[in-house]
């Protein structure tokens, strides 16, 4: 009851879509594929912007669609963020959050005040769109979406149209909307760093098809996958900042399995963290030896796979209950006879956290 | 100065052109935006129904007009069935007249108009929970305003002007069917220029005015951003 189940079927001249997702009704789900993969019109499905005739879908037991009924999109019970913002330009910042509140008929669960806030736009509110910068507009175009009170929150790539620093940001504001709010966001990327940031569950998409489907750090550590993620393979960890180092200004996180050292970034003990290890920066050895890389676990390799070049190979090493990715080349694979259940000192360059 | 016929006729062109313009504002606008919109195969042929008298002869579509609303043509047969008489030489019949003669200078603005909004602002609006209609009214029309103000203007000159067809449908009735330029032209059979001239140069100041005020405070095309 709790789910979200969607099935579309769509034939155009050159290009087919056909999914059939079951994904969880809370938390950040993303749909990610490179371009033509499929994920916007499946989003667009969703919202009833794209209609797929005999498609279902099922938004935590209510139906929105199935063979009989079509609900039309001011019916359903949406937010919807573009990849533009699409602000109105003959309304101020204010009458463009409005316009949609005044419109809902559902029961009210986000207030008008909390979507200001939680998107920081105060300042903005009397302001005309055109007067904004990119990254406002699309903070804005955010509330104005959260401010219909929906009960599904689709976003079709917001950050792709914002350059690096309107992106960062934004970032926070977006997991604000994740933690702070009890509402399922389908998220749309092409962009493994902003997936591996953000969501809870990760739909891969190739070609319309769904060639993976599950929870994060799953799916991140599958090996079958990460051809698709190219140089972006590798997994996410949830870590705890357990020390500070303060003469070498670094910090420790803890993971179920042993620890990491970073840089230091400012966080408080105790502070909960995402931490991206990304296949590239970790390496195999068999004997722990003096080197510049200072994180060393203990892993077991679990499985090997080809990598999308073939001089290198995806290794996946189990470190704890965690799961690590290791780009090893082939040649490193023979020489240290590199098997599944056979046992490797783990070391770790680099990683990169999400708070 | 201008003589009371004079006056009485420019009274009777400005009240012309003011019906018009809000009756084609009414009967434009829809068939303006389902040109924009569809992707029907009707779209073309309506499209030059439209635009016809644009190119054809004001006397070829007078001459077609008075057929129809005469006492045999389809359209004479429905108003005496409901007892409204005859529409030629009368002012309603100009008002119908001009209605189609002037239709492509309401339409084509609007249309482009229409186009220039995109599908994109009509989808946010479908999220943000407008129905269709809703959305046409609160968000594509405010977009299209310059558009709306470049069609009435054009469509109420337009009007201003018409000759052909008047005299066509019209004929010449004072204080009926008797337009300004209808009396302009009465005026120099007459060979009475002075009256002509000063008739002549009031519609040229008005022109020029109105154009004036189009062009130059032209509002920019708003766009959602």
């Amino acid at each position: 009851m709790d789910r979200i189940r969607a099935r579309f079927q769509l034939y155009r001249p050159g290009f087919t879509l056909d999914v059939d997702l079951d994904l969880p009704g809370r938390g950040l789900t993303a749909l990610f594929g490179h371009s033509g993969s499929g994920k916007t019109t499946v989003l667009r499905c969703m919202a009833g912007l794209e209609r797929a005739p005999g498609g279902r879908l099922m938004v935590r037991g209510q139906t929105w669609q199935n063979s009989t009924q079509w609900l039309p999109t001011h019916q359903r019970p949406i937010g919807y963020v573009f990849q533009e913002a699409s602000l109105f330009a003959h309304l101020s910042v204010m009458g463009n959050l409005r316009y949609g509140l005044k419109r809902n008929r559902e029961a009210p669960r986000i207030r008008l005040e909390q979507a200001i806030t939680l998107l920081g736009i105060e300042p903005l509110l009397e302001r005309k769109p055109d007067r904004l910068s990119g990254g406002e507009r699309q903070r804005v175009s955010m509330a104005r979406a959260l401010a219909v009170s929906p009960s599904l929150l689709l976003m079709d790539e917001p950050l792709a149209a914002l350059d690096l620093a309107r992106k960062q940001e934004i970032l926070p504001y977006l997991e604000r909307l994740r933690d702070e709010l009890d509402l399922p966001i389908i998220y749309v990327s092409h962009a493994a760093d902003e997936v591996a940031r953000l969501a809870d569950h990760l739909v891969v998409l190739e070609q319309g098809g769904v060639i993976a489907s599950g929870p994060l750090a799953d799916t991140l550590s599958r090996l079958d996958l990460p051809i698709h993620l190219g140089e972006d393979a590798g997994t996410v960890l949830q870590a705890t900042v357990s020390e500070l180092d303060p003469q070498w200004h670094l910090m420790r996180v803890d993971f179920d399995g042993g620890h990491l050292w970073t840089r230091d970034h400012g966080l408080p003990l105790g502070q909960r963290v995402r931490v991206r290890v990304l296949a590239r920066d970790v390496s195999l050895a068999e004997h722990p030896g003096t080197s510049s890389i200072q994180n060393l676990l203990r892993g077991q390799i679990e499985a090997l796979a080809a990598d999308d070049h073939p001089g290198l190979t995806l290794v996946r090493v189990r470190v704890g209950t965690a799961t690590l990715l290791a780009r090893l080349t082939q040649r490193a694979v023979a020489t240290l006879q590199v098997k599944p259940g056979r046992e490797f000192w783990v070391q770790v360059k680099s990683v990169a956290l999400l708070p | 100065m201008l003589t009371d016929s004079d006056l009485q006729a420019l009274g009777l062109t400005l009240r012309l052109a003011s019906i018009v313009t809000l009756i084609l504002l009414v009967i434009g606008t829809p068939i303006a935006w389902w040109l924009a919109r569809t992707h029907s195969r009707w779209k073309g042929p309506v499209g030059a129904v439209v635009a016809l008298p644009l190119v054809l002869p004001p006397s070829v579509l007078g001459f077609y007009l008075l057929l129809a609303m005469g006492p045999n043509g389809p359209v004479g047969q429905l108003t005496q069935s409901m007892g409204m008489g005859l529409l030629p030489f009368t002012f309603w019949g100009l008002v119908v007249a001009s209605v189609f003669y002037s239709m492509p200078f309401m339409v084509q603005p609007l249309q482009t108009a229409f186009e220039s909004v995109g599908d994109r602002p009509l989808e946010v609006a479908a999220t943000l929970r407008a129905s269709p209609i809703d959305a046409f009214f609160s968000v594509a029309v405010p977009m299209s305003l310059p558009g709306f103000l470049t069609a009435s203007i054009l469509t109420f000159t337009h009007t201003v002007g018409e000759f052909g067809v008047v005299l066509m449908i019209g004929g010449n009735l004072p204080g009926v069917t008797r337009v300004a330029s209808v009396q302009i032209y009465d005026h120099v059979e007459a060979l009475e220029y002075l009256q002509a001239h000063r008739l002549s140069a009031v519609l040229l100041l008005f022109s020029f005015i109105v154009l004036l005020v189009l062009y130059a405070w032209r509002p920019t095309p708003r766009r959602s951003v």
